[in-house]
């Protein structure tokens, strides 16, 4: 119990100390939320679906979320370049513990960036259906972070240095993202983009914000409760095994 | 007297590149015990295995009534180690990473309290225990890796080079506290070291280590005597040859070598 603490403590000091960590991976989700949001507001209107920046939030927080998470987990990798990795693997403390911790570290400093960001959004404009509903979104954030946190800890486990990791950027992350439906709506789509968007994790994710913030749902929220509940523990399963073979 | 640490054929194999080879030794309980060798001779790569970080290819180890490969975890439970490289998170402060250590060590709050200010002012470090680690120089690094090693009193302690860059007094100050400890509470040590003074001095036991075989071992005395040298340094120049060690050994080097395994070096 004591181990995933000072785990997760560890995370969110490091977290809250590298404030350039926290500004800089504002800017992005910032730009999209701007750029896309005001930029294709009328061609959104005009189709008839209402306010794109209402629709867009839930998206963008996912984004910063996922991208917090994956890179989170990824620091495994910069530990062990570092060294330090060493030192919790020869602790007398289970990796399983270990590993829980730093997810949940994680996950938690995923979730505060998703949380930033809804409320600089709020700042924008963006008006959630229903108050009451907030810390229903806070369980989803945290259930999504906690599963790509956990991905990113399993990838990690398995790289050897940081030469991988523009290649899990490109070739995961952006995909993920692109596939979720963060930017465009679920309902309509050619049959193997629609096919693509239901087997990536994040669309759950995405549209379980939808349906607390704003709304409006494509699965519908058990659904996407189920799915994410799934997807989290398998990848959690999949994580902690990874990282207890890590030789060093 | 009943060996801590049994090793028996024990390889290691990366790739096609042995950097184990089928070496055996054992450790009493409460021995300090000097491992030592010409760089790349395969130390850290043993050291890696007997403390659950690597996998051996073949062979057997016991440490404390266990085996790393199969029951990683009650080894975990009996050792701690000052490992050669850095190991420690830059990006918290001095007494953050001695705090860390001491949790998952399951050192009790109040020993863990008054032992890293103990630790912390003998090796100088408790006027910067609030700085980030990032901000230390190298040897004051060294200087914390030392003091977190030894918070917890594990049954062996391991430590890899840990004097290496380090200045004299501290040197010294860390290995009478370590002969106290090995005193009074009956702590194996097991190091390795390129200082021979260092090891003469310190060990009860050597093992020399070359290529992956181990050469010779005995006490400073015995080795000296094996070689008719007249010091440790001495006897270990002529057992592992003046050659300086490239990552390929050359043709002539491998024929002494292989000459020398088949004479066999005293086991
Ligand atoms: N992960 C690895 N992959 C491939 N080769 C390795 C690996 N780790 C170690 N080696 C090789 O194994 C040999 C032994 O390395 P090791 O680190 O055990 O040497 P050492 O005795 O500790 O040397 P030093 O005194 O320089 O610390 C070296 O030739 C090294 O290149
Ligand atoms: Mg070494």
């Amino acid at each position: 119990m004591h181990t995933i603490y000072i785990m997760w403590l560890r995370e969110l000091k490091r977290y809250f100390r590298s404030k350039s960590r926290i500004i800089g991976s504002l800017g992005q989700p910032l730009l999209f939320m701007l750029a896309l949001g005001y930029g294709l507001g009328s061609v959104f209107r005009a189709a008839g679906d209402g306010s794109y920046f209402q629709f867009l939030v839930p998206g963008i927080v996912g984004m910063s979320i996922i991208f917090t998470a994956i890179f989170s987990g990824i620091q495994i990798i910069w530990d062990r370049q570092f060294g330090f990795l060493k030192e919790t693997l020869v602790a007398p403390v289970s990796r399983l513990t270990i590993m829980t911790g730093r997810t949940l570290g994680g996950a938690t400093v995923a979730s505060i960036q998703g949380i930033i960001v809804l409320a600089i959004s709020m700042a924008f404009g963006f008006r959630p259906t229903d108050w009451w509903l907030a810390p229903l979104a806070l369980v989803f954030m945290l259930l999504v972070a906690l599963l790509f946190t956990a991905l990113g800890t399993g990838i990690a486990s398995v790289l050897e240095d940081m030469q991988g990791f523009q290649l899990i950027m490109n070739f995961l992350v952006m995909p993920l993202f692109f596939l979720s439906g963060a930017l465009f709506p679920l309902s309509g789509l050619p049959p193997i983009l629609a096919g693509l968007t239901l087997i990536d994790p994040l669309s759950y994710g995405i549209d379980s914000f939808r349906a607390i913030l704003v709304g409006s749902s494509h699965f519908g929220l058990g659904v996407d409760f189920l799915v994410l509940a799934l997807v989290t523990s398998a990848f959690l399963a999949i994580g902690s095994y990874l990282f207890s073979k890590i030789q060093i | 007297m009943e060996p801590i640490i049994e090793v028996k054929h024990l390889v290691k194999r990366f790739g096609d590149f042995s950097a184990v080879r089928d070496i055996s030794f054992a450790v009493e309980k409460g021995e300090i015990f000097a491992f030592l060798g010409p760089n790349g001779a395969g130390k850290s790569t043993t050291i890696k295995m007997l403390t659950t970080l690597l996998r051996p290819t073949s062979g057997t180890i016991t440490l404390a009534g266990h085996d790393p490969a199969r029951d990683p975890e009650e080894v975990r439970r009996s050792f701690g180690i000052v490992f050669q490289d850095p190991s420690l998170d830059d990006e918290l402060t001095a007494r953050e990473n001695m705090d860390f250590h001491g949790v998952l060590y399951g050192v009790p709050a109040k020993l863990r309290r008054t032992r890293i200010e103990e630790l912390m002012k003998f090796v100088e470090l408790w006027d910067r225990r609030d700085s980030l680690v990032k901000e230390f120089s190298g040897g004051m690094k060294r200087r914390l890796e030392i003091a977190r090693g030894l918070l917890h009193h594990p049954k062996v302690i391991f430590l890899d080079e840990p004097t290496l860059g380090l200045d004299p007094q501290t040197r010294n100050h860390m290995w009478s506290y370590l002969q106290e400890l090995n005193k009074k509470e009956g702590i194996t040590v097991f190091f390795t070291t390129h200082y021979m003074e260092e090891a003469a001095r310190i060990a009860q036991k050597i093992a020399i280590i070359d290529h992956g075989t181990i050469i010779a071992s005995g006490s400073a005395a015995d080795l000296t005597a094996q070689t008719g040298t007249a010091s440790l340094e001495d006897a270990f120049l002529k057992l592992t040859g003046s050659a300086i060690r490239e990552e390929e050994s050359s043709a002539t080097d491998r024929l002494r070598e292989h000459l020398r395994v088949r004479n066999g070096g005293r086991r």
